[in-house]
């Protein structure tokens, strides 16, 4: 018998495949193309403590086999998410995730601590809640957006260090590629606690607008993402998956299911699906009868077997 | 997937492209049209130009690579496309206006047939387009090329006005539109990548605050378009 499922930091996913947070909304919108639950997880759009517009102006440009987007973390801050999102997204029976952003230490301990209280609410009500935290130090869309942490590893413990003293919730730390040692980052991360880490969020990018002399994005710099990604993200999953002991979420351009085995050869527990999900609506419920009958194919009876293999 | 009937330039770079198959919409909806595999990623945004018992038709310019690769299909090929997304023109009484610019003509075709009675105002920068499947379906039509077409149009005749075209026409005709009670509906244009509201990319600031043009746009009453946003991207 194949199985597809995984565990991760004590949550189990019926398989590896996870919706990435800023790519699914709260999965309402892709809820009318295919059923989330064929899905292993699905991560939310990134929370803040308090409500956020975003940003303003142009937030999308497709570039060489790949995407920028500005979006800035427009969000219904987290206040709103637990009252008017969260019942939707339990009722689908797979994996919730929410993913935590924020622009000050406070910020983040503040939205994590709401969070881990409900969940415990509504487990004593016999109410699924949220089963697993992604914290975002790593968005480089908003000037005081989180990225700051992303970058140093000493400026990241503190956050990782506060956060985990405030949840017991299962809790994965989503590391930036533009960190200045993602690997370091990595090990940090399980030295304080973390339950996993998962990589990577988008590359600080550009696009120039040459006929009207500025940027295209209001914000200067935009996050580049999808298969232009791949390669290095590849590379980052296998050298941070050699670090740690913890589970690595692997993420960057995953387009198909030969690029789930790569990031499963390189080490990944699981893996996310991004900006292919603008590419194909139904790219979940794709990716996951497509690595069933790969793993047919290949009689590969679990991903155990070939998982880090390199 | 579907098949392409037919893909013909009505002028140099504005393509018609025919879809085969059996297709919902109502004016104001677009669908997000993908060709080829990888490059371009994303799909892109079309509005519905016409839609028949067994095929859908899309009126485009060819602006940059992915409608360049449109304007490359063959009948007989294959085009991805997902729709119909978005809000359209709403359901109205009583007289109407539709003035188009250029592109902006596209969403406008429906919105014709849908209501016989409409005066159609068409105006083109440099070359009019498209105009003989308006005449077909409305009691008048006029058309301008070169100028503003805005100027032709008097507010106080209409109950209702449908537009779309480049933001700057579609200011002057909401400066036009104050003051008099007719109600303008404008259709707005923004970067898409998912089509469907989950990115958030293509936000636009409103007065009722942020909306997504491609959930509950693209069509906005004048009221709510925040001019200085529209022009911004
Ligand atoms: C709701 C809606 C309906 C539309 N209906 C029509 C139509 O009926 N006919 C038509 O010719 N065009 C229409 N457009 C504009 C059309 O989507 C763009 O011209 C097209 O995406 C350009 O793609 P490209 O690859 O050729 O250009 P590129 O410039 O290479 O595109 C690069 C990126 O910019 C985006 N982009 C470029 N220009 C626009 C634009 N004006 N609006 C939105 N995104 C843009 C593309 O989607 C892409 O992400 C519509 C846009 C929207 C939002
Ligand atoms: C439009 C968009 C919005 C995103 N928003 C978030 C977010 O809110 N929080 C976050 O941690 N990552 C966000 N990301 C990053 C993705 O989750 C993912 O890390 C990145 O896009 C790389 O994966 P991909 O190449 O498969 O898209 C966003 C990405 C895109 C394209
Ligand atoms: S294009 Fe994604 S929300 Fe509108």
């Amino acid at each position: 018998m194949i199985s597809m499922a995984c565990n991760i930091a004590g949550v189990p996913f019926k398989n590896p495949i996870i919706m990435a947070s800023g790519t699914f909304g709260f999965g309402r919108e892709y809820a009318e193309f295919y059923s989330p639950e064929l899905l292993g997880g699905i991560v939310g759009k990134g929370l803040t403590l308090h409500p956020k517009a975003g940003n303003t102006g142009s937030r999308i440009h497709e570039t060489a086999s790949g995407m920028l987007n500005s979006v800035g973390l427009e969000n219904p801050g987290v206040a709103a998410f637990l009252k008017d999102e969260l019942d939707d997204m339990t009722r689908w029976n797979t994996a919730v995730i929410a993913n935590v952003g924020g622009s000050n230490l406070e910020e983040y301990v503040q939205a994590v601590a709401m969070i881990t209280e409900n969940a415990q609410k509504r487990r004593t009500m016999n109410r699924r809640g949220v089963d697993m935290l992604e914290l975002n130090i790593s968005c480089p869309n908003v000037k005081q957006g989180g990225m700051q942490f992303g970058i140093q590893t000493e400026v990241a413990r503190d956050v990782v260090r506060q956060v985990r003293n405030v949840t017991a919730l299962p809790l994965v730390v989503k590391l930036s590629p533009n960190a200045e040692n993602i690997t370091q980052m990595a090990v940090m991360c399980e030295e304080e606690g973390a339950d996993g880490v998962s990589l990577i969020n988008t590359f600080s990018a550009m696009k120039i607008d040459i006929r009207r002399r500025r940027s295209v994005f209001a914000n200067t710099y935009a996050g580049l993402s999808g298969p232009a990604i791949k390669p290095i993200a590849l590379r980052m999953v296998h050298q941070v998956a050699q670090a740690v002991s913890i589970p690595v979420i692997g993420m960057g351009g995953i387009s198909s299911v030969e690029d789930i085995i790569e990031f499963t050869m390189a080490g990944a527990a699981a893996i996310q699906v991004g900006t292919y999900n603008f590419v194909h609506l139904q790219a979940g419920a794709e990716l996951v009868y497509g690595l069933e009958q790969w793993m047919q194919r290949e009689k590969v009876q679990s991903l155990d077997e070939i998982r880090g293999i390199l | 997937m579907a098949n392409v009937i037919s893909n013909v330039a009505l002028v140099p770079g504005i393509y018609v492209m025919k879809i085969e198959g059996t297709f919902k919409g109502e004016m104001g909806q677009f669908y997000m049209l993908r060709s080829g595999t990888g490059y371009p990623l994303l799909p892109r945004p079309i509005s519905i130009y016409d839609i028949g018992d067994e095929d859908i038709s899309f009126l485009y310019r060819v602006v940059g690579e992915g409608t360049s690769l449109f304007s490359q299909l063959q009948p007989g090929q294959e085009i991805q496309l997902d729709g119909p997304f978005g809000n359209g023109f709403p359901q109205v009484e009583g007289s109407l206006a539709l003035v188009g610019g250029g592109m902006g003509t596209a969403p406008l075709l429906l919105a014709a047939k849908h209501y016989p009675h409409a005066h159609v105002y068409l105006g083109f920068a440099q070359q009019s387009f498209g105009v003989d499947a308006f005449e077909a379906a409305a009691a008048s039509v006029q058309v301008r090329v070169g100028g503003s077409i805005v100027e032709k149009v008097d507010p106080a005749r209409y109950v209702n006005m449908f537009s779309c075209g480049p933001t700057p026409m579609l200011q002057a005709l909401a400066e036009k539109t104050e003051g008099s009670s007719s109600r303008l509906y404008i259709s707005t244009e923004r970067h898409m990548a998912c089509g469907i509201g989950a990115c958030l990319g293509c936000t636009m600031h409103t007065r009722g605050g942020n909306k997504r043009v491609c959930k509950e746009g693209p069509v906005f009453p004048v009221e709510e378009v925040d001019f200085d946003d529209l022009h911004g991207v």
